[in-house]
Order: structure tokens, then sequence, then C-alpha cells
């Protein structure tokens, strides 16, 4: 029964990623009603990112402090949505949707190529990280342990963001903020902060996302635009605008591809496709979602 | 009775007539006038302005933001390359009937699930649904020849001219330039009294107010669903015209970004009038060129004038002629 | 005779029950006030018969017919027609051409799409005699988005005469607007049920229109029916007086 539980393992580490990247594009959403197109350019900023100062001092430090260098990749996403937000997507809230939409596709041309001029048209990586690790044994099944340090990531993630969200009086604020916008502002809520800080938040979300897949599948142009998708199918399929929605979207989406890959790879991503249009024709506001 | 005809500024007045056969003559003239180069480049601008059409019924006139027509590009450019492959047609009428009809069969069985939505819910159904097309194009390669796509070779227009073996490009820059200039008169033409019709008026009832509409009678679901049949078979008439143009075609027509050149040409030019989305495809066509042209950094280029456009001038080149003409016009 | 009959026609949301059993009869010809606080039921009552919301229970009679699961468009067809509380227009189309495009509705000629609307005499010709008997003919060309709210108001009570429906609900088709631009409103409505064969309900909060110019007055409360009668018993009629009336019902 190895290959059922590396497939099990494999299904988690995509749900892993596939949340990191979800659960911000949900969050933005939510709390301001903006499906942001350039997400999955964040996500890639976060590869990149990390790959690069990872690289830089790879011959310097020690691998263990390499891992904390994957934070940078988180940090330089966030630091991007703090910037993005309210440069490019405050003077639009007052308008009509279209034009949020385009916005956000004007700003995935943008940063598509930005990470061209910066880091040039060919793939950065750091396999240094998923090699120092190596595999290791898990019920009898050997493992690459990198692939299980991202699973406790995307769990950890989950478990922090849903505490963030549920506990905090920040989370109070985002809560009440995407319930009512306008109810929020009249109780005293300053709205423009809070936009500025879920988008951040998203973005963080999105930059770890990117770095930690980062040594397995590096970073590459093309990856923000390939992940936006499936992110959209994850958060329709759970809902968008809801973390759980986005966990278990992710999950789904996790096990579906690992099936796919397996039994049906020709339409692995037409299925994937399909299961979002379904959900969404039947069920508009997801498995999750508020109607 | 002039006082009683209905008022629509945008019904035939003599100056916009004069301004259209003005606009006509130009464009026939080209090329007799430009380089082939040029004439190329105006073709393919002609093409997506078609497309662009096609898109605007949706956008401008019925309210409804697709982000996935690609799919219908995509679409008409796949039925030509497949009826080369398996068919060995040449006929470009062939092409242009197949496309068409092709088209308007996906989008008549996606907008059954499309047009109960609208808003974002409506983007991401046509979305999701478009790339469920470009991962089968990708997929089955056997079929579409995957990534590499598939080649198309001159075909013949009205059984006789041009044909395999032709030059290319001075087919492409004078007999077919001509046969899209035509196709594209008449879609123009087409759209226009579509969207000046009982019908047209109908769907700008539903963009303005579904409900109400609803309530004075016009079935809200059913209209959406013509409008999707119709914007995508104009849509897949500008993907049958592209292959040969481009003589080749990949599964980037149809992934998603491609719909997002759409949607940014049609807004460029201003959903809101009916001639922004043809200026704004031929613009655009003319950008992306000579950026390709000039840097590899042309999607760079792009995106900065779509978010310039998208904070400054949100009507878009036409909708911003209109309103500096408004404003000589009051100065005097 | 009855131009329309409910009989328990109920509507939860959730617990609430906003239309509660209500048996509510419309007579041919009469222009009639509905009245009652807010949150009495009337706009649901409303929506119920004009098919915008489904019945949990009961049955709509209109002119001997039983149209409870009636489509909204059989309903149209069959002659009932409405405004809604809320100014409800096509903001990017001309005055003229919201009346138009509901003419076109009307006749069925919505589905064409390969002639032109402006070309259609009889249409327009129609729908500038509707816009003059409003006040409105003057504002033909204006977009629908740029009227005042006085004649926002009245073009969404003409956009749902010239559907000419045998049965016309107008929810509070004077809210919003001045005092003086309430009785034009009011005379164009009363003068439509007087020379057509048309009949109206009217949804009201200010008493002195409703005792001036309507027929009957039925007074809802709390989902259900609590008086019904003309003007003169209804002004009598010391629990209407007490619960709608003496608690300065007139916004
Ligand atoms: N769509 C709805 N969902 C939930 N409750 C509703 C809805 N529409 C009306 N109600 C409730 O039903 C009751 C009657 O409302 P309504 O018919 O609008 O009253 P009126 O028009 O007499 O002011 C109110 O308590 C209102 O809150
Ligand atoms: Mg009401």
């Amino acid at each position: 029964m190895d290959t059922l539980l590396t497939q099990i393992l494999n299904s988690l580490f995509y749900a892993s990623i596939l949340f990191l990247i979800a659960s911000g594009l949900s969050l933005v959403y939510g709390v301001m009603r903006i499906v942001n197109m350039a997400h999955g350019n964040l996500y890639a900023i976060g590869a990149y990112v990390a790959a690069w100062t990872i690289g830089l001092a790879s011959t310097e430090l020690h691998v263990s402090l390499l891992f904390v260098l994957l934070v940078t990749g988180a940090l330089a996403a966030a630091l991007a949505g703090a910037l993005i937000e309210p440069a490019f997507l405050r003077p639009l809230y007052r308008r009509a949707e279209e034009y949020q939409l385009l916005m956000t596709f004007g700003l995935l041309l943008v940063l598509e190529d930005v990470m061209r001029l910066l880091w040039g048209p060919h793939p950065l990586t750091a396999s240094a990280l998923s090699d120092a690790l190596g595999s290791i044994s898990v019920l009898g099944a050997t493992y690459p342990a990198y692939n299980i340090f991202v699973i406790v990531i995307g769990a950890l993630a989950a478990v922090g963001l849903g505490a963030f969200v549920y506990r905090t009086r920040f989370g109070v604020m985002l809560r009440a903020t995407s319930q009512d916008m306008r109810m929020a502002s009249a109780l005293g809520i300053n709205v423009k902060r809070v936009y500025v800080q879920a988008f951040t938040l998203g973005c963080l979300m999105a930059g770890l996302g990117g770095a930690v897949v980062m040594p397995i599948s590096g970073a590459v142009l093309g990856m923000g635009v390939d992940a936006l998708i499936l992110a959209f199918v994850v958060v329709v399929i759970g809902g968008l605008g809801s973390l759980e929605g986005a966990l278990v979207g992710a999950l789904i989406v996790g096990f579906v591809r690992t099936l796919g890959i397996t039994y049906f790879a020709e339409v692995e991503l037409a299925v994937l496709y399909l299961i979002a249009a379904v959900v969404l024709f039947v069920r508009p506001a997801g498995l999750f979602g508020r109607a | 009775m002039t006082e009683l005809a209905l008022t629509s500024p945008r019904v035939l007045s003599s100056r916009r007539v004069l301004s259209g056969a003005l606009a006509v003559g130009a464009l026939a003239a080209i090329p007799t006038i430009a380089s082939p180069f040029q004439t190329i480049t105006i073709c393919y601008g002609l093409v997506f302005a078609i497309a662009a059409l096609g898109f605007n019924l949706l956008l401008g006139y019925t309210g409804l933001l697709s982000f996935g027509h690609s799919a219908y590009f995509g679409t008409g450019a796949y039925v030509v390359a497949l009826l080369v492959k398996y068919l060995g047609v040449a006929s470009m009428e062939l092409f242009v009937v197949a496309g068409i009809l092709g088209s308007a069969a996906v989008a008549a069985l996606f907008g059954v699930v499309c047009v109960r939505y609208t808003r974002i819910f409506f983007g991401i159904l046509t979305l999701a649904l478009s790339q469920v097309l470009w991962s089968l194009a990708l997929k089955l390669f056997w079929v579409t020849g995957g990534s590499d796509g598939l080649r198309v070779p001159t075909p013949t227009l009205l059984g006789g001219l041009g044909g395999p073996g032709a030059d290319k490009v001075e087919f492409i820059a004078h007999r077919y330039y001509y046969y899209v200039l035509i196709l594209f008169l008449v879609a123009t033409a087409g759209m226009w009294v579509i969207v000046n019709s009982p019908f047209g008026k109908a769907l700008q009832a539903i963009r303005d107010n579904e409900t109400r509409a609803e309530f004075v009678g016009v079935q809200v679901w059913k209209y959406r669903w013509i409008a999707f049949v119709i914007s995508g078979a104009f849509t897949g008439l500008a993907g049958a015209l592209w292959v040969p143009l481009n003589g080749l075609t990949t599964p980037d027509i149809l992934y998603w970004p491609f719909s997002g050149r759409i949607v940014f040409f049609t807004v460029l030019g201003g959903f809101r009038t009916f001639i922004g989305p043809i200026v704004g495809a031929i613009a655009y066509n003319y950008l992306e060129t000579y950026a390709v042209g000039f840097t590899v950094y042309w999607q760079l280029v792009l995106g900065i004038v779509l978010v310039l456009l998208v904070l400054t001038m949100p009507t878009g080149l036409v909708g911003t002629a209109m309103q500096l003409v408004e404003r000589v016009r009051r100065g005097r | 005779m009855s131009l329309l009959e409910t009989k328990a026609v109920t509507k939860t949301f959730g617990a609430n029950r906003a239309v509660d059993a209500v048996d509510f009869t419309v007579r041919a010809g009469e222009l009639l006030a509905l009245i009652g606080s807010n949150g009495a039921g009337k706009t649901t009552l409303v929506n119920l018969i004009s098919g915008l919301l489904r019945a949990d229970e009961g049955t709509i009679l209109f002119a001997g017919k039983d149209v409870t699961r009636q489509t909204v468009n059989q309903r149209i067809r069959a002659g009932i027609a409405r405004s809604f509380q809320l100014v409800n227009l096509f903001d990017g189309l001309s005055a003229v051409d919201n009346i138009a495009l509901t003419i076109f509705a009307r006749q069925g000629k919505t589905r064409s799409l390969a002639t032109l609307a402006a070309r259609d005499q009889a249409v327009a010709e129609e729908a500038m005699l509707i816009l003059k008997e409003f006040g409105l003919a003057p504002k033909a060309p204006t977009l629908a988005g740029g009227l005042s709210q006085g004649e926002r108001k009245l073009l969404d009570v003409a956009v749902a005469y010239a559907l000419r429906p045998k049965l016309l609900f107008l929810d509070e088709p004077t809210s919003g607007v001045s005092t003086r631009e309430k009785a034009p409103i009011m005379d164009v409505v009363t003068s439509i049920v007087r020379s057509g064969n048309i009949t109206a309900v009217v949804i009201e909060h200010d008493m002195d229109i409703v005792f001036r110019y309507s027929d009957r007055i039925v007074a809802m409360h709390q989902g259900a029916i609590l008086a019904d009668g003309t003007p003169e018993e209804i002004r009598r009629n010391e629990q209407v007086t007490t619960t709608l009336i003496g608690t300065g019902e007139t916004r």
C-alpha cells in the first residue's frame, strides 16, 4: 500500500500549496470584493525572491538557515501587496467591477515582465533545500521529507490563518468589513486600513506558497498565470470569500489532481475545470460560501 | 414626422454615413498605399475587431463581462485546422461557415450554464469553461497537435483564388486582406443592425435593469442566451479568419490570457460606443505588434497602458475623443 | 365582478409571516388604495400577485383563471403589470426608448434582430403618445438616468402602463417626491383608470392622497388585512385610525 500512501501525501502536498494561494485570493475577495487576477504573480514573486535570496546566501550560510530565508519570498509578496492596494486599487472602489478586474489584469502583465526583467528568462531554483532533507520513511513508504515540510507549513498556515481571522480583534474587523463595508465604517472601523491589511495578508500567503514550492518546481515565468486558474478552481468549489472553503477546495483539487495524473492524465485539467463549472452552476456560492 | 422618430443617437445621420464611407474607403485603399507589413497588421486588427464586436454585444449591450471568449475564438480556429487535417478542406468559405457554426454550437452549450449568472460569477464560469477547451487542446495532442498546435496552409478563396503554392505574403496582403475587409464590413453592418433592433433594445434593458426587464415581458435568460450565441459566433468567425493569417493555431489562443486580451482591446476602444471595440482592436494590435518588435518586455508596455487606461481614460479612446469634441464644441 | 381574488395566500420569510392567509379582492375598474405601516406586507403581497415571489400557500385567481403557478411572463401576458417601490428604469435608454422597449416586448417584437427599432413608426407614435399623457414629451430624448426624481417616478408608472395591462399595481408611486409633485402623478393615474379599462391598485402612505383619489381602501397590518371599505368607512374605522393614521403614518 506504499503507492496509496504516496498518493495521499502527494495530494496533501498539492493541497497545501493550493491552500496557500487560494486562501489569499479568497480573503481578498471576501473583504474587498475584488477578484485579483495578479494574485498568481504574487505567488510567483514569492518563488523568485526566495530563490534569489537563497541563491545569494547559499555559499555563506548553513542549509538550516537557508530555510529561514524562504520567509523573504512571503515578505516580498506582502510588500508588493502593501504598495499595490493603495496605488492601484483604492482609486477604483467606486467604479464598476469590470475596471477592477482589468486593473488586476494589467498588473498581471506588468508583474510578469518585471520578473523577467529582474531575474531573466531562465528558471531559478534552490534544490539544495529539498536535497538537504532527503527522504524519510513514512509507514514503510519512502517519501521526500521536504514535501512533508510543505504539508506541515500548509497545515500550520491553515490553523494560523483561521485563528487570526476568528480569534483576533483584527479578524473581527476583517469579518465585519466583509459582511457590510458601510456598516463597518459607521461603527468606526478604518475600512481603508482593513483593506490594505487584508490585501497584504492575502499576498503574504501567496508569496509563502511560492517560496515553499520553489525548491521543488523552481521559479519559472508563467507559473503565476497557471497557478491563478487552479486557485480559481479551488475558491469556486469552496466558495469565493470563504476560508474553510479554500481549505476544502484545496483538498478536493489536490486529490483530484493526483487521481487525474494517475488515471486520466489527458483530461485531468479539463475535469478540474468542469468540476468548478458544475459547482458554480449548482451552487454559485460554492460549498461554503454565503449566497 | 421627425419629431416622432425614436431617439437613438446611434441611428444613421448623414454625417455618420459620410465618415463611415471615408473610413471604408481608407481601409480599401490600404493594400495599394501601404507596405505588405502594414496591410497585414491592419488585417489582423480587422480580424480582432470582429471578435471585439461579438464580445461587446455581451459587455457593452448586455452587461456581461466574459473572461472566456478565447473559447470561441479558439473554436473557430481549431475547427478550421481540423477541417484541414482530417478532411483536407482548403475552401475559405467552408472554413468560415464551419467556424461560425462550431463556435455557435460551443457557445450555445456553454451559454446555457453561464447566462443564469451575472457579474463576477458569470466571468468565472465563462473562464472555467474556456479552460476546459484549452486543456483538451493541450492534452489531446494526437488530435490537436498539443502545444505545437496545427498548421493551416493558405486557403482558396471563392473556389479559385489563392490556394496552396501561392506566394503567401502577396496573397495575404492583397486578396486575403480584401476578403477579411468584406467580412468585417458585413459583420459590422450585421452587428449594427442587431444592437439597434428591438432585440438589441431588449438586451440594453437587461443590462440596465434585469428585474424590470423581466417585468416588461423580456425573458432575461433566453435573451442573454441568444446574445451569448451570437457573440460566440462573431468571435468564432474572427478565429476562423485568423488561422490562415497566422498559418498556425496553438492552445495559446484558448488560454485565458487571450480572453483578457479581448477584454483589453474592447475597453481600450471604449465599450459604451458601437465603434469603440473596432478602434480598440486595431489600435491594440498596432500597439502589440510594435511593442513586440521593440522589446521583449512588451507585456510590460501593454500592462502599463492598461493600468493607465483604467486610471485615466475609463471611457476608452472613442469615449475620450467624444468627450474632447464635446468640450471643444461647448467651448465655442 | 372581481378581477383579482387571492385566497389565503401566505408567504413566510423564516419565522416572519410577511403575508398571512390573505384574502384580497380587486374589482374591475376601481382605483384601490392599499395602505399599512412599513413592513405590513403590502409589497410582498404585490410580489406574490405579480410573480416576483412564489406563494407558500393559497391561490391567486386573475380574471377567473388560476395564476398561482404561472411565470412572470405569463402573468404579464394575462394583463398584470406593476411598478416598483424604488424606481426601476432602464437608465441607459432614453425616456421614449424605455416606453418603446416595453411596447416592443408587449407586441412580441423584441424577437426581431434584423429590423431597426427606430424605423417602427407605429411604436414610435404610441410611445410618444404615452409620454404626452404623462407630461413627459419634452423629455423624450433624455436618458432615463438623467431625469429628475419626479420625472423618474412618472416614467416608472408610464412603463408599466405601456404594457396596456388590465390590472396595474403601483408600489408607492409618489414616495420620495415633493408634495407638490404628488398630485400630478395621481392625476395621471386617475385619468388612465377613468378613461381606459384599467384597474389600479396603488400602495400609498400619504392619507390625504389616499382619501382624495381612491374608490376603495384596503388596510394591511402585520401580514393580514385589517380593514376594507370606502374612504368614508375607513375614515370612521377606529381600528385603522389608531393603528395607522393615529400613529402619524404619513411619511
Ligand atoms: N425578501 C425578503 N426576505 C426576507 N424578509 C422580507 C423580504 N421581503 C420582505 N420581507 C419582510 O416581510 C415583511 C413585509 O415587508 P413588505 O412587504 O416590504 O412591507 P411593506 O411593503 O408593507 O412595507 C417585513 O417584515 C420585511 O422585513
Ligand atoms: Mg413596501
